[in-house]
């Protein structure tokens, strides 16, 4: 029997992207904590450690969401603007309607994952880009926060709610725990449950994925309504951790999710990564950001680092591409 | 030919893959105003020699003579500046344009280097049309021509740039027998022009009807080049495979039992019409017709992927209602689609994941996969259907067309489907793996189950089938009994005039 080309295993150069996949991102992570920790020893300070981690967290739990929807081939870019609308409902709850725990911790929830659901529904049913549907979103929400909070921020959060961004668990900052424990469900969903399979399925080519019976729709709303709920969660961590709900919360957020979704190896054009890098991605946006404040450098600065690091990530998964196909 | 240069000589050309070897030291010579096929399987180097002539890849080694002068093509565009053009499967064409600017996309004609000209283009595209002697209106937009149209405008646009070397892969793998007979028109054409065509097919009565000679690669080799009428089809298989090919379509006979499926009065407006016929336990039924003539069309009703808007489809004698891809599979119904790449498989996924796609509900508890059942029964598919994969957490797209199908397939068998819908089961395969699944398709059969196979290759329908239907325009024009079937009474019917078929023989 003939063995034919494309069967004699894998080429040198897939094999490295194959590792870089693996470890690549993290060996970079690692590099530039280094050079940070040179540069500013206050930067393996436990303390600015703990900093660095429970601000990824808010961050973090979005990107999370958003590494199922990437995966898909989707996008969000209202993420941003559902934190802080689920923010100011929360604070709303906790300040002027009644303050129940339970409701201000409740509504937001739902709420997020009801945009969510919303987003994906239009997006599917109605044949629309993500992108553009999203886009609407973020401003409607952007505006429905102003609109509630009526131009000023709701401050003033019971102590129980402040736990949820400002608690420690032991030496851990409880939203770090938040973060973690949603990187380890939707790790273990994407490897061993069928919705994870499918969403790689889908992801790797809806077509073939609807004509082997998988209901694509349903997946896809599934798959933007986490993550709707997942911003909801970051709104509860980030407004209980500022003791308010802010106009202007969340905002430039969908870059930093996205990077971090896109940085962690997950490709833009769906069907491949996973949220374990996500993971380390979040850590390096976040690491990038304190190092250079650490150092000094204006705050201008750390947006252009940012996008340029977007950019790379984003030439590297095409690179990775072009040495599959030849 | 003897004493002139040849248009295209290969000495030792080696091409390396980081890991494969696509490319061993192929020599041979492509003389000037020829129709020269190139053949061999999936995986031959066929495509990798396409790559460096039009500059796409770079050789490893060996040389490349245009008229006797080495080249060295670093870019397409180089090799389009010496006159080396290729037509791929994928048209490159810029479906919102005008057939016009197609042509010309790229050397626009300009009005002080800056305006478009816009009728000396049309009127250029206008003569190029005309020495075609084909009839397309240059101002339509590309995306509202078919797939045989297109495929002239990408004929024409290789002409506008002085084409002495035009490449045609697999031309006809998605042309109805009449726009192939137009097109060879147009090939026998431009080779009096002087034009020499390297043709790739897997269509190797094309070969003997159109081009003048044959050389065969195999395993990235130079096998063999002969004039085609020193070979037999038979001797060209062989040379391909390495080995003999005993039989080309191996029919069992089948037991046809009862009913399984029937299809009464389906309609689907401005596409299927009253459509109504059956199919019983153990019987393949072909279902042949041009191209656009409702074949897929009708599967895809079938399958639940279209909505139909009158009629019913009975399963064992059961009116159902299938109004997604799962309500078919849930009824036993399985779709093999038209295009393996792109609606079979998920190629960035493993073997495992593929065979997987619709087994994982049945094969989960509480939404969790298990993954050790999940294994075997996958282990059991690739040991069944003869997958050759170096392991089942190997990538699809790493595995060879024959074998890609056959994991397709393999989805459905896991799946104890028992009617199968083939969408040109064969496309694009080479002709060893060809016989594989004619064979597994034995299997199913033996089994019990049943099978509407849609295919243009007429051979094919003609050999496989127990009954074939034939549709034009959306309906069912005709029924013929195997022992009545015959490649002019299929044409007759699915062309419908009697004089038209005439003409085109």
């Amino acid at each position: 029997m003939p063995v034919f080309a494309e069967e004699r295993g894998i080429p040198v150069v897939q094999r490295f992207f194959i590792f870089w996949d693996k470890v690549g991102i993290l060996l970079a992570f690692l590099v530039v904590c280094v050079i940070f920790g040179a540069l500013n020893p206050v930067f393996f300070n436990p303390l600015n450690i703990l900093n660095v981690i429970r601000q990824v967290s808010i961050i973090g739990v979005i990107a999370v969401g958003m590494t199922f929807v990437i995966l898909l081939g989707g996008i969000d870019l209202s993420v941003g603007s559902v934190v802080a609308f689920t923010g100011i409902i929360a604070a709303g709850f906790q300040v002027k309607w009644g303050g129940s725990l339970f409701l201000s911790i409740v509504i937001p929830l739902l709420l997020g994952g009801a945009i969510g659901f919303t987003n994906g529904f239009v997006t599917t049913k109605g044949g629309l880009h993500p992108f553009i549907v999203t886009l609407g979103s973020m401003s409607i929400f952007r505006g429905a926060t102003l609109l509630i909070a009526q131009g000023k921020p709701i401050s003033g959060m019971s102590s129980a709610f402040r736990f949820i961004g400002a608690g420690m668990v032991g030496p851990i900052p409880f939203p770090v725990i938040l973060f973690l424990g949603c990187v380890i469900i939707a790790g273990m969903a994407l490897k061993r449950t069928v919705f994870g399979r499918y969403i790689y399925a889908i992801g790797g080519n809806e077509e073939a994925a609807l004509l082997s019976g998988i209901m694509v729709q349903r997946y896809k709303i599934a798959a933007f309504t986490v993550l709707g709920f997942l911003s909801g969660l970051s709104g509860l961590i980030l407004t209980s951790r500022l003791n308010s709900g802010e106009l202007v919360a969340g905002q430039g957020y969908e870059l930093d999710v996205i990077a971090s979704v896109v940085i962690g190896g997950t490709s833009m054009m769906g069907g491949e990564g996973g949220v374990y890098g996500t993971l380390v991605g979040a850590l390096l946006i976040g690491v990038v950001s304190n190092g250079l404040n650490l150092l000094g450098v204006q705050p201008y600065w750390q947006m252009i680092v940012k996008g340029l690091i977007v950019i790379l990530a984003v030439l590297l998964d095409k690179l990775k591409r072009r040495f599959r196909t030849t | 030919m003897e004493g002139s240069q040849p248009i295209l000589h290969f000495e030792k050309l080696t091409k390396r893959f980081p890991g494969v070897l696509a490319l061993n030291e192929v020599s041979f010579a492509i003389e000037k105003g020829e129709v020269h096929a190139l053949v061999g399987e999936n995986g031959a180097g066929k495509s990798t020699l396409i790559k460096i002539v039009t500059g796409v890849y770079s050789k490893t080694s060996g040389e490349i003579f245009l008229e006797g002068k080495p080249i060295h093509f670093l870019t397409p565009h180089e090799a389009l500046r010496n006159g080396i053009a290729a037509i791929y499967q994928e048209f490159n064409l810029i479906p919102a344009l005008s057939v016009a600017e197609n042509i010309f996309i790229g050397h626009h004609f300009t009005k002080k280097n800056f305006i478009v000209d816009w009728n000396r283009l049309r009127e250029e595209a206008r003569k190029l049309m005309n020495f075609l002697e084909v009839d397309i209106d240059v101002d339509m937009r590309v995306r509202d021509l078919g797939v045989a149209k297109k495929q002239i405008v990408e004929i024409a646009k290789a002409l506008s740039l002085n084409a002495r070397v035009l490449i045609m892969d697999e031309p006809t793998a998605t042309l109805a027998q009449k726009e192939i007979e137009r097109l060879f028109r147009i090939i026998r054409f431009l080779k009096n022009q002087g034009v020499t065509i390297i043709y790739i097919s897997h269509r190797l009565e094309e070969i003997y009807e159109i081009c003048d000679r044959v050389t065969v690669l195999r395993d990235g080799r130079h096998v063999g080049t002969h004039s085609i009428s020193e070979v037999k089809i038979d001797d060209i298989i062989r040379m391909m495979v390495g080995r003999e090919v005993v039989e080309k379509f191996p029919r069992v006979s089948h037991t046809i039992g009862e009913e399984v499926l029937r299809v009464e009065n389906l309609t689907r407006h401005g596409v299927l019409k009253d459509i109504t016929f059956s199919v019983y336990k153990g019987e393949i039924l072909g279902i042949a017709g041009m191209v656009g003539s409702g074949r897929t069309e009708l599967l895809r009703a079938i399958y639940g992927l279209d909505p139909i808007d009158h009629g019913t489809i009975s399963v064992r004698g059961e009116a159902v209602s299938i109004g997604s891809p799962l309500d078919a599979i849930n009824h036993g119904i399985a779709l093999l689609p038209e295009e393996r790449k792109t609606q079979g498989l998920v190629l960035l996924l493993s073997v495992l994941d593929n065979l997987g796609l619709p087994l994982l509900p049945i094969l989960s508890q509480r939404g969790f996969v298990d993954d050790p059942k999940l294994k075997e029964i996958a282990q059991k598919m690739v040991a069944h259907m003869n997958i050759k994969t170096p392991s089942l957490f190997q990538k699809t797209m790493y595995l060879s067309g024959g074998n890609q199908q056959k994991v397709v397939l393999g989805k459905w068998f896991a799946r104890n489907c028992d009617i199968y819908l083939f969408d040109e089961p064969t496309r694009g395969i080479d002709v060893g793996a060809k016989t594989e699944i004619y064979h597994l398709m034995n299997k199913l059969i033996e089994k019990g189950s049943t099978i509407i196979m849609v295919s243009s290759e007429l051979p094919e329908i003609l050999a496989m089938s127990d009954r074939i239907v034939v549709m034009r325009e959306g309906r069912i024009v005709g029924e013929l009994r195997r022992d009545e079937a015959t490649k002019e009474a299929i044409l007759q019917l699915a062309l419908g005039r009697r004089e038209e078929y005439a003409r085109i023989r």
